[in-house]
């Protein structure tokens, strides 16, 4: 029973994460129709950002606006200086270029940070809290399950309520009837991935204190793990991404606790598998639109 | 002033011969201009040219005497340019009243927002009640003449100076039609709206238009008040085929 509870507890922190990973994931398929497999690495660079920052002195907190805004502006540059010139007619050169893109990147900073993992210390106690004698939450744990729903609500908001929100929507399920309304359709793309990088930045960043520490490749597993979760949410699905996160952060932190760390991505792709036989477009995919 | 004036316009896909070559056509400030036409001969690309959908190898698309052929389609809409492509484009993704919000979005050049971006939905919803009681609904729940419906009202919505339809009747019951470009006659003649209306259906383009222009392979070959066309059954026999 203390276990379980333990196990639930930590593996909803952990899901909160990854749907957030995943959600970034969803935004910038949504806003482009790529699925991004530099994602991993593109989320990675902020979090060197903020950790030098943060090592010059900074505080954590600046070190973890800077990483946003470095991230947001990766996903700029990435999207207008390199995506953009290839061919879009066929996903196949954008999949090649992204992995390309992996490859730079951790390159990159291994050489210039070095390759070893670098410890990273929470904001906040990583010790359980005691209630009754069970362990559940840690402070930290509790802190990333704030930001995750403050994110995820502040997202909700900006895409449910706002013009802006209504722009993105709009322009990317319908690019050329949006620019027919006056909507700058290659702008809102853009957005969509610095929005996108920013949330994989802030998720990566919420990750890697709780592994074993900082290195080009701390975000491979999550990677997987949110990609997963973003597919059998429905990947064009914020909901499916949150409640699939969640689950998969569950699945993930019940597997490793009963049996062992090797079976938990093991679990994962039974998951996958099982849910892409029953619902091949994902749990939460848009329902066929009528045609006649 | 909100005269369309098409200049030389000179319109191809790939390599092939131009679908348009040199084409002149004045569409004068407030009038209603019925587009006829066989399939292919260049209805569609001549109204996808003047938004600039389609790029145009040669000539001008002039809005109001200002030249837009170097603006994006965004900015020509932004100018006052509006468009109902063929096949009722409305984005079935978001509900109805999302389609007209993002239609008001751009009005007369400026940014919409607030209290007068509301009343300017609530004031289509006068003139398409069908759609005052979908408002919540999304676009792909709803009928093809309810569709077609969202899509004139979406583009009514931004108050533009020239509205170009693309065959609105396309696959619609007549009655439906006849609502259709009563709304559209009505709200030419209330705003002074200039319209240019392509239309296969030529006895209803031309019952609310006042000119008719007939194309064929890429040139005008007639342009006469839309009485006189309707009347004239030589005319209607050589380009119309009926």
């Amino acid at each position: 029973m203390e276990r379980l509870v333990f196990l639930l507890s930590t593996g909803l922190a952990r899901g909160a994460v990854l749907a957030l990973f995943a959600l970034s994931l969803v935004i910038v398929y949504r806003a482009a129709r790529v699925v991004n497999f530099a994602q991993a690495a593109m989320a990675i660079v902020p979090v060197y950002v903020a950790f030098a920052v943060t090592a010059a002195g900074g505080s954590p907190w600046l070190g973890l606006a800077t990483a946003l805004v470095v991230g947001a502006l990766l996903g700029a540059v990435v999207e207008r200086g390199l995506l953009r010139l290839v061919p879009q007619d066929n996903p196949l050169p954008g999949i090649i270029v992204a992995i390309g893109l992996v490859m730079v990147l951790q390159a990159g900073l291994a050489i210039a940070f070095g390759p070893d993992h670098r410890p990273v210390h929470a904001p906040f106690s990583q010790r359980p809290f005691d209630v009754g004698g069970i362990s559940v939450l840690s402070p930290y744990d509790l802190f990333v399950l704030i930001v995750a729903a403050v994110v995820m609500g502040g997202l909700a908001l900006l895409f449910g309520r706002t013009s802006l929100g209504l722009q993105l929507r709009a322009a990317a399920f319908a690019p050329e009837t949006s620019r027919l309304l006056g909507v700058r359709v290659p702008r809102m793309v853009t957005l969509g991935w610095m929005l996108s990088i920013a949330t994989a930045a802030l998720a990566a960043l919420l990750l890697v204190p709780t592994g074993l520490g900082l290195d080009p490749h701390a975000a491979d597993v999550l990677f997987v793990n949110a990609f997963a979760a973003a597919v059998v949410g429905g990947l064009d699905s914020p909901v499916g991404a949150l409640v699939a996160g969640l689950a998969v952060g569950l699945l993930v932190s019940l597997v490793t606790g009963y049996a062992s760390a090797a079976a938990a991505p093991l679990a994962v792709l039974v998951l996958l598998t099982a849910v892409l036989l029953v619902r091949p477009h994902g749990l939460f995919a848009a329902r066929e639109a009528r045609t006649a | 002033m909100s005269t369309l004036t098409i200049e030389k316009l000179t319109v191809g896909y790939g390599d092939g011969a131009p679908v348009l070559d040199g084409l002149e056509l004045e569409v004068p400030d407030g009038a209603v201009v019925a587009l006829l036409g066989a399939n292919g001969a260049g209805k569609t690309t001549l109204l996808r040219a003047c938004t600039g959908l389609v790029p145009a190898r040669g000539g001008r698309v002039l809005l109001g005497g200002a030249d837009l052929s170097a603006l994006s389609t965004e900015d020509r809409v932004r100018r006052g340019l509006a468009l109902v492509p063929e096949g009722r484009s409305v984005v079935v993704e978001l509900t109805v009243a999302e389609n007209l919000r993002l239609g008001a979005l751009w009005r007369a050049g400026r940014k919409h927002r607030g209290p007068a971006l509301d009343a300017a939905v609530a004031q289509m919803y006068e003139l398409f009640e069908p759609l005052a009681r979908r408002r919540d609904a999304a676009g792909h729940t709803l009928s093809g003449g309810e569709r077609q419906m969202l899509a004139l009202a979406r583009a009514l919505v931004s108050r533009p100076d020239v509205l170009l339809l693309d065959e609105p009747s396309l696959g619609l019951a007549p009655l439906v039609v006849a609502q259709l470009l009563g709304v559209l006659r009505d709200q030419a003649e209330a705003t002074g709206l200039t319209v240019l209306l392509a239309e296969q259906n030529v006895t209803g383009a031309l019952s609310v238009a006042d000119r008719g222009v007939v194309l064929s392979l890429g040139e005008v070959v007639a342009d006469r008040p839309a009485a006189e066309l309707a009347a004239d059954p030589a005319l209607r026999h050589a380009y119309l085929g009926f």
